[in-house]
Parts: structure tokens; sequence; C-alpha cells
């Protein structure tokens, strides 16, 4: 396994250029696992640490332009009020040690359904910029997830930036596992308001191939909101709305049974996540905050 | 003048040389207490390895290292149940930087091992029989080249029927996985893939039933648990001029390692030499084999030392797991509350080895009606041989099945009578005098009521915590903690109660003795003190406690505890919750024939200067012999001057009885622990998230010799028994391959999955124990579990009857 070490984003593209096998590792949360378990052997493996601005991020006018290495805890600590979705969901990752290695570009970069970041990056949306000797393209997080597994980068493409929508309004970020830490999603759901197009957006993780946003349980949640009135009146989501948004949530899922959960299992966690993060996006959304009893009251 | 008594001819090194004694590398070092400890026993006197272990500077057996060394890589079987019907290693060895690959075929002397059956093939012979099992060695001069060179070993495989569980077993026309067993149990047992059955008759069921006023019964199920410790296996084999091996080695019990060791090697015992190194955790997963007679044989054949250090993939593989059970349960009991009859069935999956099994079957039965008093008892416990992964010790050792299944019954059968659960359990609580179901009289405390009285009296724990936080709630107090699944929502408490019973000690006729070498002598005027002993230190407390002991029995401040190796007699295994009660008292017991020994001297020279010398009970303390009254007559170091004490001598318990055959009766077991639990949990039961809120424990130790490491037993044990409770399991496929060999998938409690755990301690004696003591190490394993699933029944009303429970058992889906 030869190990490249580019100095400057320029060289690390012409070195993906040149070997386009090679495996770019940053954190190496995910890639050292794979490899100590001999499950990966790549012929080269290309250090990006000594690229300084990847670990960098800035605050725009719409977005947030995030660097792939941004560690998941610097996210939490700095980014909370701008992407309050990938912050719950970066709380979420494995183990203090972990957040303070991995970042968003690794759990693109392997595009596994489990990655807690896709979820609220396909609920806030996001792009995510490119780039090759051949120059850079932007890629809209909707279509980055290809497959188990596999993004939309080409071969000798690398991660730069990823742009993120700036919330807009309320977003909250829910993951199932079977421990109360440091555990692998068994599902995931991520749920963004954005009161300024008078849209939700929806993210689902581990409950299908690949990450994926409930549209149509978007779209009906956008209507029915329309509909009420409720972005101007501020009026409770009614649960009948609430419970048919949450059903068509567990539509959008395509689960598995596998060692983690049942696909039965996934499809009703994903019912009761998206129906509680309706509940407390909404309630935010409405200035309201949960009394003792769970249940909404005016602030 | 002739004084040092050597009962043996063994080299007598003190720790204070062991830097050139443990010549290859890190072997464990700092297992001395500093200067500064003072404590005798019944003083919390800290661990000596304490802080190296949390700040990463203690030396693991993986951390062994050796010049020139070679790296040593199992090949393992991708099937549970196979013909092998060709092995190709030329490619393998055409490798550069392999030194040598072993097979079945070039394996000098003994092919078979085990702990109890010799049945265990050291590498694969034409057949394997589990996912895992090893096929090939393989040693290089680096451990990728070795792990490179064993993916080029070609085998073929024809596979072979399966046999899963007790229909696929037991079938008439079942394929016979061990056709040519010659154990002890084998012409006892109704099938040959049984590996053991053990009945216990007591009374007349059938006579018992008829005045039952209700039937209770319950079908339980017990998934396959892990000992998940922290440091993998390793050990160093360095070749010896004299043809023989020194190896360096985490393990729980030296001495059984070696009776199983020489023969595979061709060796007399004494030409392999075994020196503990540092144990990250044990819990019965080290009781079997793993590396040690692979490293060995490699080392031998090449020359060189080899190191075999599993990774967290292969540890799955490497060692046995808690067997696990399917237990069917019928209790009888009168409208008034007495429990009249018990009749149970239980069937452990033992896997392709027996390892324990046929022990592991005897506690099963023994203590399958928990810590009650029913006088008609009619039970079978077996085990079975299947192509799943071996099963053996893990703490708890058959108790821990039994327990979830009785105590289950408990809640059934009370709720049934409409009577309290807790009231139920301790109007048929077992005491000193009741008759075990064996027939075995306890004779010593039995306080099982009394410790359900006090954790039902501890102060609950404040319900719905993260809201009387305020705005500052955190969620972690929530199931699903960070994960942000609730924020109340779905979130109801539920409450439930387990006591359990656990013996102490190798059991039915074992000789379960240990043996302590013990020195005195005076370095620069001041008494001081060595401890030598083969026990295995595996994170139990033995390195303060022996110290303590000397202490209090040689009245020193000064005490060395020598590195455990086989130049010293065997000290029996680290489980069975023993080695406080069997090592200890061997420690106590020799340190008495010590003092024996110093009074003589005392007399002979200072005889005539006092006449207490000769007429009063004298002890020692504080580096003086003094009179019981308090005068001091001499000090240790005048007493003793040039001269060393040495004495090793071998300790047992009061013997035990084995089983008969037919209906269980015999003294069987030395002693009996006993622990109850308080589970509070708050459940998510939309979700089947489960936040452990609280487990309160109660139990008896009959004295605490280290106080602090007897808290520290208590909640390890009872965090290991939440694990079963609700996350902790190996998923053995259809096909009979793990599916989650990782901590990846194998998930065991988290800081954040771990309650508080209020502990209560009694300390009533058991007059037949050095000082009183009783074994803690696994009764809080075992009440741990059911406690926590009575709670999880209490908040859901659902029956729950397997463990680990998932959230789809909570969910229905």
């Amino acid at each position: 396994m030869d190990f490249l070490r580019p100095a400057g984003w320029e060289e690390a593209l012409a070195a993906k250029a040149e070997h386009p096998t090679a495996v770019p590792i940053a954190g190496g949360t995910d890639l050292m696992v794979e490899i100590n378990f001999d499950h990966r052997r790549p012929e080269y493996l290309m250090d990006l640490n000594r690229i300084v601005e990847l670990g960098e991020w800035e605050v725009g006018e719409d977005t947030v332009r995030l660097g792939p290495s941004v560690p998941y805890s610097r996210i939490m600590e700095h980014l909370r009020a701008e992407l309050p979705g990938l912050a719950l969901a970066s709380h979420t990752v494995a183990s203090p040690q972990i957040r303070n290695r991995g970042g968003v570009g690794g759990n693109l970069g392997t595009a596994s359904p489990a990655g807690d970041a896709h979820p609220a990056l396909l609920a806030a949306g996001a792009e995510v910029e490119v780039e090759s000797v051949r120059g850079s393209r932007r890629i809209p997080i909707d279509d980055f997830y290809t497959g188990v597994k596999r993004n939309a980068l080409a071969e000798d493409e690398l991660i730069k930036w990823i742009h993120i929508r700036k919330a807009d309004g309320p977003q909250q970020f829910s993951k199932v596992g079977t421990r109360n830490a440091m555990v692998i999603a068994v599902c995931a759901f991520g749920l963004a308001l954005h009161p300024a197009t008078r849209t939700v957006r929806t993210g689902i993780g581990s409950a299908a191939p690949t990450p994926v946003r409930a549209r149509e349980a978007e779209e009906f949640l956008t209507a029915a909101l329309d509909e009420g009135g409720c972005w101007e009146n501020g009026r409770a989501v009614p649960p009948a709305v609430a419970r048919q948004f949450a059903e068509l949530a567990a539509g959008a899922c395509n689960p598995i049974d596998d060692v983690r959960g049942s696909a039965k299992y996934r499809r009703h966690a994903v019912t009761v996540m998206a129906r509680r993060t309706l509940g407390w996006t909404w309630d935010e959304f409405r200035g309201v905050r949960r009394d003792d009893n769970g249940s909404a009251r005016c602030a | 003048m002739h004084t040092t008594d050597t009962t043996t001819a063994r080299d007598t090194t003190t720790a204070r040389d062991t830097t050139v004694t443990r010549a290859p590398g890190p072997a464990p070092a700092g297992l001395t207490q500093n200067s500064a400890v003072r404590g005798g026993i019944g003083e919390s006197t800290l661990r000596p390895d304490g802080t190296l272990k949390v700040t990463g500077e203690f030396a693991y057996a993986s951390d062994l290292w050796h010049e020139d060394m070679l790296w040593g890589f199992t090949l393992r079987s991708p099937h549970a149940h196979a013909r092998i019907t060709s092995v190709d290693v030329s490619e393998a060895l055409r490798t550069p930087g392999v030194y040598a690959v072993m097979t079945h075929d070039d394996l000098p002397a003994a092919t078979r091992y085990g702990l109890e059956f010799t049945d265990t093939p050291v590498l694969a012979d034409g057949v394997v029989r589990y996912h895992g099992e090893p096929v090939a060695l393989v040693a290089a001069d680096h451990p990728e080249t070795a792990r490179r060179a064993a993916a080029r070993i070609h085998v073929d495989y024809d596979p072979l029927p399966l046999v899963v569980d007790e229909a696929t077993a037991l079938a008439d026309d079942a394929p016979v996985l061990h056709p040519d067993r010659d154990d002890h149990h084998a012409p006892y047992v109704p099938h040959p893939n049984m590996v053991h059955r053990q009945p216990i008759k007591r009374g007349d069921v059938a006579a018992a039933e008829a005045l039952a006023d209700v039937v209770v019964s319950g079908e339980y199920e017990v998934g396959m648990q892990d000992q998940a410790f922290l440091g993998p296996e390793s050990g160093l084999a360095v070749p010896a001029e004299d043809g023989g091996v020194d190896l360096y080695i985490a393990t729980q019990w030296l001495h059984a390692d070696l009776r199983q060791i020489a023969p595979v090697l061709g060796l007399p015992e004494d030409k392999v030499r075994m020196t503990l190194s540092g144990v990250g955790g044990a819990f019965g997963g080290r009781e079997d084999l793993s590396m040690q007679a692979h490293a060995c044989l490699l080392a031998l054949r090449t020359g060189k030392p080899v190191k075999i250090v599993y990774n967290r993939f292969e540890s799955f593989f490497g060692h046995v797991h808690r067997h696990p059970a399917k237990l069917w349960y019928e209790h009888g009991a009168t409208r008034d509350g007495r429990l009249v009859h018990l009749k149970a069935r239980i069937v452990l999956d033992g896997g392709a080895y027996a390892s324990s099994s046929a022990a592991v079957v005897g506690n099963a039965a023994s203590l399958s009606v928990g810590p009650y008093a029913v006088d008609n008892v009619d039970v079978e416990a077996v085990a079975l041989y299947t192509n799943n992964p071996p099963c053996g010790a893990m703490r708890g050792f058959g108790a821990v099945q039994a327990c979830f299944a009785y105590e289950a019954q408990m809640d059934k059968v009370a709720a049934e009578l409409g009577m309290d659960p807790v009231e139920f359990r301790q109007l048929n609580a077992m005491t000193q005098g009741t008759a075990m179901p064996t027939g075995q009289v306890v004779d010593s405390p039995a306080p099982v009521a009394e410790l359900l009285r006090r954790v039902k009296a501890m102060p609950m724990p404040p319900a719905r915590q993260w809201e009387s936080a305020g705005e500052g709630a955190d969620i972690r107090a929530l199931p699903g903690g960070l994960s942000n699944t609730t924020h109340g929502e779905g979130v109801v408490r539920g409450v439930g109660y387990a006591v359990g019973i656990k013996n102490v000690g190798f059991s039915e006729g074992f000789d379960d003795y240990s043996t302590a070498r013990v020195r005195l002598e005076s370095v620069g005027g001041e008494p001081v003190a060595t401890v030598h002993t083969a026990m295995a230190e595996v994170g139990q407390g033995g390195v303060t406690v022996h110290a303590q002991i000397a202490r209090t029995e040689l009245g020193v401040t000064q005490v060395t505890i020598h590195p455990a190796d086989t130049r010293v007699g065997s000290a029996g295994s680290t489980s069975a919750s023993r080695q406080t009660y069997v090592t200890g008292g061997a420690v106590k017991n020799s340190c008495e024939a010590v003092r024996e020994r110093v009074l003589e001297m005392g007399r002979r020279k200072f005889g005539s200067h006092h006449p207490a010398w000769a007429t009063a009970e004298l002890r020692l303390e504080g580096g003086k012999v003094v009179t019981d009254g308090g005068e001091a007559l001499a000090g240790l170091a005048d007493v003793l001057e040039d001269e060393a004490i040495d004495i090793e001598l071998e300790w047992r318990h009061r013997p035990t009885q084995a089983l008969d055959r037919q209906t269980g009766q015999g003294f069987g077991h030395v002693q009996y622990s006993f622990a109850a639990h308080r589970a509070v949990v708050e459940v998510d039961t939309e979700l089947g998230l489960v936040k452990v809120i609280e487990l309160a424990c109660a139990q008896d130790v009959g004295k605490a010799l280290n106080p602090l490491s007897v808290i520290g037993q208590i909640q390890g044990g009872t965090t290991q028994g939440l694990g079963l409770a609700v996350m902790e399991e190996i998923v053995v496929a259809e096909d009979g391959r793990v599916r989650n060999p990782s901590f990846t998938d194998y998930l065991i409690p988290t800081i954040l999955d771990t309650p508080s755990i209020p502990v209560d301690v009694l300390e009533l004696a058991d007059d037949n124990a050095p000082y009183g003591l009783r074994g803690v190490g696994e009764a809080p394993t075992l009440s741990s579990t059911p406690a926590v699933v009575a709670a999880v029944r209490d908040a859901t009303g659902l029956a729950l009857s397997r463990v680990p429970v998932r959230p789809e058992h909570i969910t229905g889906t």
C-alpha cells in the first residue's frame, strides 16, 4: 500500500488523477476500521491532513461552506445556530474521540446509508462541491447518493466543500440505536422546516439502500401546512396530519432485516421519529416550548 | 543454625529483581503496592496497577515484545461444519518473510486438548465443527505478512449437514459430531451429541402438584453473551536452550494451561515455563486455551520467539461464550403463597467442543430452584454438542441462565396469586438450614429475605428527572440519550426485583486447592514479606488482597507480590468467585506457618528474656512480636536477623461431592453467595428503547477484605448483567456463522447505559471460610439481568421471555 501525502489541494488533485484508485483519508475513523478488519486494502491511501483549508469553514449569507475535514466536535461547538440539524447529528456520532477526528467528508465519501450526517444534510439542503484536474462541479445532495456505499464522485474527483443552507427555521435529528451512546444507527430521521420557502425537507438514514428524502411526506406536509395557513397562524399541526406525515415517511423507507434491527422495526421507528420531530420543530416554530408533560403550550 | 524452611528447591527470586527475570519486554510491572500503602484486611487499599491502567501505561500481554520475534497468525474455518478435502500450503510457504506454516499434519505430539474433555483439535483434523475453528498457523517476520500468507493457504471444504439446536442434535439420524467420545460422561448420555445430562430429583413432585392451588409455567430463552474482555488474547513464546519454551501469557489459570500445552508440545511440564502477563479482563473467557499451544508450537518449530495477538474480530472466535439456553419452568404454589413444587428443563447449547459444558450443566441443575425453599423438585439440565460457537465459562456459569427463568417465574406466580412479588419471594426465601434440591443443607448465613428487604427499602430515584432540570434538561437521562429520540414522549417507568444464588469455588468433588509461597526476611532492618502464587490477576483484586492478608497475618508493612508463574504450585483458576477464598486462604495458611516459624525462632533466641514467650498468645504486629495484651517482646528484624523464612504450602477448602447421576443428590458446593437487585428503568414504549435509571444491589460478602474492590466487583457484575438484559448477544446465523464479531455490532454498556448502582454490603460470616468471607464476583451478575427485565415488563406489560430484550420485542416489530 502506498501512502500519498499531497502538500496542497492542486497536488492532491494531480495525485488523484494519476492514481484514481487512491482512497482519501482524513480522520480515518471509518477507513482505518475497514483496513484493520481487512475488509479493504486500497492500493493507495491519500492523506489529506496537510491541506489545512479542508478543515475550515465559512459562514456566508445563505450557506455555510464546510470543509470536509471539519471534525464533528467543531460543528457541535461552532455551527449549532447555522446548522442545528447537523449539530444534533454530530452529537450522535460515535464517541468524543471519534468526533474529534471524523468529519462530514468521510460520511459523504463512504456514503454508507448509516452515516449520521446524511439525514441532516438532506433535510437542510446542501451541495457537494467536488473537483478534479478537469475542473469543479456542484452535486446537489439529492443526487449525491447513488447506491449502497456509492456516491456520484468520478474516480478522479475529491470533495472540496460542502455548501449547506443555513437554517431558516427549526431543525431536528433523531437516531435510533440499541445503546444510549456510541452506536451505529438502526435508523435515523432528520427534519428541517424552511419557513422562508414554506417548505419542509426530510432525510432518512439506514432505512433504504441509500440515505433518502421522504418526498411524498414532505409534499403532503407542505400542502397541509399551506392549506391550513399554518405558517401564518402558527396553529398546531392536527394530529391526523402528523400521523399521515409519519406514515408517508415510513413509506419512503426500503429497509432490510439485519443484525442491527428488523425492517419492520425500522419502518415503525421512522414513523415515531417523524411524528416526534415534527412536533418538536413545529412547536419551536410557533414559539412554544414543551411543558412537563411533553405537550405544547404558549410561551 | 538452620532456620530457613524451603519446602521446595525452587529458585527464590523475589520481585526486586523481576526486571531481570521478566526478560522479554514489558511483562506486568507495578503489581506491588507502593510503600505508602499500609492496610490489612478490611481496608480499602488501592490497586497498584489502577493508575497505570486508567492512564494507559499498564503493559498488557498484547504489549509483549522480543527482539527478532516472529508473529503468528491463525487461519480459521469459514464454515460451521465441513470436511477438509485438501490443504495446500505451498504458496503461503513461498511468501517472503514466512518462517513456518503448520497444519494438523505437522503436530509433533498430542493433537487434542481440553479443560475437562480432551476433544478439541489443536488444529482441525480433517473436519471443522464451527465457524472460526483454527485450521493452520503461520509464523512470519511481520503480522501483515503472516496474515497475507494465511490467505494463500488453499483449503478445500466439503460442507456437512449442520447441528444447530436440540432437534437437529438429538435426532436419531443426527450427524454425530464426536463419534469417538471417551470422556467420563459419554457412557451415561442418551445421545452422543449430548455432552452431559444432570437430573435433580427431590421429594414427590406428582403429589405436590396435586396440592398446588396454582400452577404456572413458562418458556424462557437466554442469548449467547460474550465476555467482551478488553484485552484480546495474546502471548509470547520464547524457545529455550534446553529444548523447552517460556510462555508469557494472559490467562486465568497457568497450571491448567500447562497441563494441556505440554502434551501438545511433547514436552514434560517442567520444560514449559509460564509467566502471567498483563491480563485485560477474563470473565471466564480465558479459562480455555486460545493461542497458547499455537505460539509454543511455532516457537519450537522456528527456533524463534513467536508472538500471537488476536485482533477484536478474531477474539470473538478465539474464546468460548456464555451458553445460550432454552428453559422450561413450572412452579406450583398454594393460595397462601407457598411454593410446593418445581419442574424444569434447561437446555444449554455447548457448541462444537465441550469446554466446561459439563460443569455448567451441574451448576444450572443444582442452582435451578434459585434461593428458595422448595421441597419437591424434578429438574433436568443438559448441554448439547452443536456446530455453533463453543460455549464454556462466563461469569455466573449456568446460574445466570437459571436465574433469568426462575425470577421471571417468581413474578409470574406472584401475579397469579395477587401477591407483591417481593413479599412472595421473601415468603419462600431459603435461610441457613434450608436443604438445597441436591439435599445439601446450607450451613452458613443465607440472608435472602433480608437482601430483598434492603434493596426494596432504598430510596427511589426521582421520577422523570429530565423534566425537573427545567430549561437545562439533559436528554442523556432519557432512553436514547443524545440520539434525541424522545423528549419524554412514550416514556414509562418500571421497577423490578430479583435475587439469585451462586456457588463459590469448583464443585462436585473437584480437588479445588491453591498454593502460596510466603517468604519473610529482614531487608535493611525492616521485615519484608514476599507472596508468590500462580494466581492470575485478571482484575479481581488479588494483588491487593494478598498483600493485605500478609500484612494482617505477619504484622509487616512491606509486602511484595511476586509475579505469577509456574515456578510455584497451582493456584487454581481465577473463576467461580474463588480466588479470594481459595488462594487468599492459601496465603493466610502459609502466613500462619511462617508466623509459627518466626515464633519458634523468637523463642529460641529470646525465650529466656521474658516469660511471655512461653506462656502468652503471641501475635505479629507493627513489625514486632507482641503478646495478646499488646506488649512488644522483640522486633521481627531482630528475630530474623539475616535469615529468611520461606514456606510454600497447598491449601484446600472442605471437600465437595459429585452429584448422583440419577437424582442429583450430593454435597456439591463449597459455599453459596447471594445478591439481590432492584432495577428502575425508563422505557420509551413506542420505540422500545430502555434507559436503566438505577440498579440497587444488596449482597452478603461474609467479610469484605477490600471494601472498595468489593463494591467494584458488585458494580461490574451488575453492569455485565445489565448488558445481557438489554443489548449483549452474539448472533449466529442459520448457517452457524457469527454475524456480529466486532464491538460495532456486539454492544456492551457504555457509561451512559450504566446507571447509578447503590450497593448495600452485608458481612455475615461463613465460619467455614477464611475470615468468614464469601466469594463476590459472580452473584451480582445473576440477579441484575432478571431485575432489569422485570422492570421493563412492569413498564410495558409485556411478557418478555427472552434476553437480551430488543426494541423489536417491546414494539412488536
